[in-house]
């Protein structure tokens, strides 16, 4: 073994540094994997420390209405401590600067948090706040109306001082409070408000403490048996830290993944390079056997070269992982609610490192096999084929690398069908990739014609020389590039499907909640703006009670959990004489008017109508506010969601709902932001409890909400992309001694310095430009796939976004092939046909 | 900062390792068993006048359709201490019989008794062994592995049957050809006629009972080919080697005891010369 050991450190002397560069290849997969696998455990060790601070309390239970007495009874007589918190959404208006926003607006009272803690600025804010000396911001909205700590802000009718910015709640989403901005009240101050009226979207809550986990247990027990009578949703702590540990634990599975295929691109590399080392040293190999040395043993010294390569490579990238893994928390910091700890832990980064050299070794003997088949033979004859026709054990490898691929994506992805079906499209996404490359240096050689200029001649032809690492640098571009594209191109089409309808006429601002008697007011302000009206719908809120005289309650028994929420909901229900033009009539007639009669003839939206399971003819008893209303379905409609306005699942006729108690909701369109703070302001000042949602804000922070996402991915993807770089730089380096061949005859023959230069801009923006080329074509099919099938979204191209892709590509491409083989041009013709000598 | 989380982490790791080590301990044990296996068998046990018997080698290749029968029933022996040369045109079949002499091929038909060991009965690593133990090789092109120094070079056959000494026994045969000097030279550093010297070290360095040499001079000038042709003789005559020898230069050729000629595959001459030096 000892022998062997030499043998392998003396035998790679020549190519030391060559082979610690190719271990470069996997360095960073192992980083990305090392990193995730680590800041995994971080983040369930987080989850797990610091899930009482995810709720702030012991249990969390919710009403859309003000608890009635029954609920109350059942809530007073529970927990040692509790917490009361009305929540709903308003326009705040704040009298310095003139600014206002639509806001999610809670009151308070109580101890609340009972565990973990509100974080403000100044960190006295919270103090001051439940002292009752002022409301608490969200620090986004005061910095967006350059709001500070002192100056007022109006909720309703009500004006109070701020006394702080809101930065962390225990239980909230950060990533939802830049939807909807929070303004935090004392309840004692609500009423003074005037903003619950009787149709009001509020949400009513309370946060209870409880001295021991079996409190807990029995409080959720009997909301759980009592449920229909109580009607309260609730939420706990241990629920809470399921969501989050199987959210957390699915992002980063899925980062592992994307890490996961940077490093199995390193190791095709590494493969690769072992190839061109292992067909270099072939002669050597014979001699040895000559002398004696058994197949065996040839292989293992090799093997030993291959180890220690994959075990630089294994060392470099935990090390690099241990520093990523401090990043990763800044990459994610928007999504990950509680306060991440760094720890290098030792089992992940063992299973990181393992895995990766298994994955490394595994590609390796590809190449490797072939030491064990060279003929002592060869010393004589150089025509020997060292490769058998067929070898088992490269069959038993290929079998090895799939099944441990499959096995990773199955463990990483918790499902089998997930497993095989990640393992088959990355098997998909390379073989299309090589065949692609195929056809691309196959028709390469078919036009390089002789008329072609010297140097085009020479670049096509580089590109399908013998020995070319054409088909390795395009599908390990190609696949970086591919993933990277595919997911901006996603996030394109999504970005744009959210992007309001431009054309006039179109809405692309919504007020809601205004009370029937503030309609006219609300539309006078508008028509003095020369804002249009484009659509008002009255909007009444009510419940099914029966379906078909079954009541709900039953149906409710009856059904699997998943399929309750149809019969549970609140519907928010309009009345019209007319077919909006977001709709379609799909079977049945349209009733313009009817008479509160017994049965009132209803339009429903073909999917709710599926969920209910009620067709034409059926009937649905509703309860609106108190009294039982008996409808039939008259016709089924097709509703287009995807439109900025209104939309219903149920239609009345008019005659029916007039009197009821309502709000109605109006859309208008606003030319720009100025015209929009104009109305908003005059709507808020006369209206207090009227909200407007102005779509292009809400387009903006979706696109910031969308970017952060990609963001996140990209970084992940960008290490696929950087590993290209890398097979790139290493593939280059590995070709140098036959394009220092070339290059020096060419020089012999009187080539000049610009025209060798020439020949390799052109072979290497060949190179970029057809990888970049086919991941294109690859990342607009399976974004056309993701989007039509997946999000089932309209299909777009950024095609000036996909040329600079391209551009970028091709031109890092140059870059880094020129300066990888600058060496080759600078060498004296005659030292290298010496040494050739 | 908190690291490595996880207390059993060590122990565990230990355990691994020592595991790893143990497996590794047995299979080298395993390893060394089978390097010592190769038995000569009774049947094969031949007269202790001959080193070498080629019984009706045949040997043939398939290219395409084609079967190309590069040698064709040829049988000679050739006693320890015993020097031939084979000679005849290019293609004629002498280097496939000098790498079937020396195992680095199997025959299609008919038998190679090297040093009492019929070669087709002895597994790859059988061979390989014989080889190490057994044989010495001079090529016409050297055959100097390049990422070695001469003394590394010439150490090899040595060290692979993992005896000591290999140091001192290297410098001794590179200083014999001359080369004391030049112990830490890489190939690249030394001429053509250095390179073959150094070759020649490797090749006595396991005391050889027989020394198969391909073109010994076909990349040297004539000065330079005649010493390194002086140094294989004097060489094989101080150590007792038998000497195969594969040459178009029939003044190197009558240099042995036997010339063996081959013309399209087959034996067409089997001579003694006259005026070889007598061995001592």
């Amino acid at each position: 073994m000892n022998w062997l050991l030499l043998m392998a450190w003396r035998d790679s002397r020549r190519s030391r540094r060559k082979l610690l560069l190719f271990s470069m290849s996997i360095v960073l997969g192992i980083a990305a994997m090392v990193a995730i696998g680590s800041f995994g455990q971080n983040l369930e060790r987080a989850v797990e420390h610091q899930t009482k601070a995810l709720l702030g309390a012991d249990l969390m239970v919710q009403s859309r209405d003000e608890f009635n007495d029954k609920q109350r009874a059942f809530l007073d007589g529970i927990g040692v401590a509790h917490s009361d918190q009305v929540l709903f959404s308003s326009m705040v208006y704040f009298p310095k600067g003139d600014g206002t926003r639509l806001a999610q607006v809670a009151a308070l009272s109580g101890d609340f948090p009972y565990y973990g803690e509100v974080e403000t600025a100044p960190p006295d804010g919270w103090q001051r706040f439940k002292r009752g000396e002022g409301a608490l911001v969200e620090d986004s909205l005061m910095h967006q109306f350059g709001v500070r700590v002192g100056d007022s802000v109006k909720v309703g009718e009500l004006t109070t001082p701020i006394v702080g910015a809101l930065l962390k709640v225990p239980g909230d989403n950060e990533l939802f409070a830049s939807f909807a901005p929070r303004v935090f009240l004392r309840m004692e101050k609500l009423p003074a408000t005037k903003l619950l009226g009787d149709a009001s979207l509020a949400r009513y809550r309370r946060y209870i403490r409880f001295s021991s986990d079996a409190d807990v247990a029995a409080a959720t027990t009997q909301l759980r048996d009592r449920r229909e009578e109580l009607q309260l949703r609730f939420d706990t702590v241990e629920e809470r830290r399921g969501d989050l540990g199987e959210a957390l634990r699915n992002l980063y599975r899925f980062l592992n993944l994307v890490g996961f295929i940077a490093l199995l691109l390193g190791s095709i590399g590494i493969a690769s390079a072992i190839q061109v080392h292992v067909r270099q040293r072939l002669d050597s190999v014979a001699v040895l056997r000559c002398l004696g040395t058994t197949a065996g043993q040839a292989f293992t010294i090799y093997l030993i070269q291959g180890a220690a390569l994959g075990l630089a490579g294994v060392i470099a990238g935990t090390g690099l992982g241990v520093l990523l893994q401090q990043l990763l928390p800044w990459a994610f910091v928007d999504f990950i609610p509680i306060e991440v700890k760094f720890f290098v832990d030792a089992w992940s980064v063992l299973r990181a490192v393992a895995v990766g050299f298994v994955i490394c070794m595994l590609f390796a003997l590809l190449p490797l096999l072939q030491v064990r088949n060279v003929s002592p033979l060869a010393v004589f004859r150089r025509d020997i084929d060292h490769l058998p026709k067929r070898d088992p054990w490269l069959f038993v490898v290929y079998l090895a690398i799939a099944a441990g691929v499959v096995w990773f994506a199955i463990t990483q992805t918790n499902e089998w069908q997930h497993g095989v079906g990640f393992a088959g499209g990355l098997a998909g996404a390379l073989v299309l990739l090589l065949a692609v490359s195929r056809m691309v240096v196959w028709s390469v050689r078919r036009v390089t014609h002789a008329s072609l200029p010297f140097a085009w001649r020479q670049g096509l032809a580089s590109l399908h020389r013998p020995n070319n690492r054409t088909l390795l640098l395009m599908v390990s571009l190609g696949l970086g590039t591919f993933l990277i594209l595919t997911l901006y191109l996603v996030q394109h089409s999504l970005v744009r499907q959210l992007m309001p309808d431009n054309r006039a006429n179109k809405p692309n601002a919504v007020l809601f909640d205004v009370q029937p008697d503030q309609r006219n007011g609300v539309v006078q302000i508008l028509t003095n703006q020369n804002l249009p009206v484009i659509d008002l719908s009255p909007v009444v809120t009510m419940r099914i009670q029966s379906i078909k005289g079954v009541a709900a309650a039953e149906l409710i028994r009856s059904r699997a959990r998943s399929d309750r929420w149809a019969l549970r909901r609140e519907y928010r229900s309009t009345y019209r004489d007319h077919l909006a033009d977001s709709e379609e009539l799909l079977s049945g007639h349209w009733v313009k008017s009817a008479a509160p009669t017994n049965e009132i003839p209803i339009s429903l939206e073909q999917g709710i109508a599926r969920e209910l399971n009620v067709g034409l003819g059926d009937e649905i008893i509703f309860d609106v506010q108190g009294i039982s209303m008996k409808t039939r379905v008259a016709n089924l409609r097709r509703v287009d969601w995807r439109r900025l306005q209104a939309n219903f699942f149920v239609v009345f006729p008019t005659g029916v709902l007039e009197d009821a108690p309502g709000f109605s909701i109006i859309t208008t369109r606003v030319k720009d932001s100025a015209e929009s703070a104009a109305m908003q302001r005059a709507v808020v000042q006369r209206y207090p409890n009227v909200s407007t949602i102005d779509f292009t804000l809400v387009l903006r922070v979706v696109e910031g909400i969308v970017s952060k996402i990609s963001f996140a991915i990209q970084f992940m993807a960008m290490f696929t992309v950087l590993t290209g770089v890398i097979l790139l730089i290493t593939a280059v380096l590995n070709s140098r001694f036959q394009r220092l061949r070339e290059t020096v005859l060419l020089r012999t023959l009187g080539a000049s310095s610009g025209q060798l230069l020439r020949i390799q801009v052109i072979e290497f923006l060949l190179l970029g430009l057809l990888a970049s080329l086919t991941a294109i074509l690859l990342a607009v099919a399976s974004q056309w796939l993701l989007v039509k099938f997946v999000f089932k979204i309209e299909f777009s191209l950024p095609i000036a976004h996909l040329a600079a892709a391209i551009a970028i590509n091709s031109a890092l491409t140059v870059i880094v092939g020129l300066t990888a083989s600058r060496s080759v041009l600078k060498r004296p013709p005659l030292e290298v046909l010496r040494a050739e000598g | 900062m908190q690291f490595f989380q996880h207390d059993e982490f060590i122990p565990r790791f230990l355990l691994v390792t020592s595991a790893l080590a143990a497996f590794a301990k047995n299979s080298r044990a395993k390893f060394r068993q089978t390097r010592h296996n190769v038995r000569v068998r009774p049947e094969n046990r031949m007269n202790a006048e001959v080193i070498l018997e080629v019984r009706n080698l045949t040997r043939t290749y398939t290219s395409g359709s084609r079967i190309l029968t590069v040698l064709d029933n040829v049988s000679f022996q050739l006693a320890p201490r015993g020097t031939c040369a084979i000679v005849g045109p290019s293609g004629s079949g002498k280097t496939t019989l000098l790498g079937l002499c020396a195992g680095l091929d199997l025959p299609t038909s008919g038998s190679v008794i090297l040093n009492g060991a019929a070669l087709s009965e002895l597994n790859e690593n059988q061979r390989a062994l014989l080889r190490n133990q057994h044989t010495g090789f001079v090529f016409q092109n050297f055959q100097l592995l390049p990422t070695l120094t001469a003394l590394e070079n010439v150490m090899i056959p040595i060290e692979l049957r993992g005896e000591r000494g290999a140091v001192s026994a290297a410098k001794q045969l590179l200083s014999r050809v001359g080369l004391g000097d030049r112990l830490e030279h890489y190939p690249a550093q030394l001429s053509g006629g250095e390179q073959q010297r150094v070759a020649l070290a490797r090749a006595f360095i396991n005391r050889p009972r027989i020394l198969f040499v391909d073109e010994p001079t076909g990349n040297l000038d004539a000065e330079t080919a005649a010493t390194v042709v002086d140094l294989i003789f004097e060489m094989n005559d101080e150590l007792d080697t038998a000497l195969v020898l594969v040459t178009h230069d029939f003044e190197l050729a009558r240099r042995t005891n036997r010339i063996l000629r081959l013309r399209g595959g087959r034996l067409v001459e089997d001579s003694t010369t006259v005026n070889a030096p007598p061995r001592s």
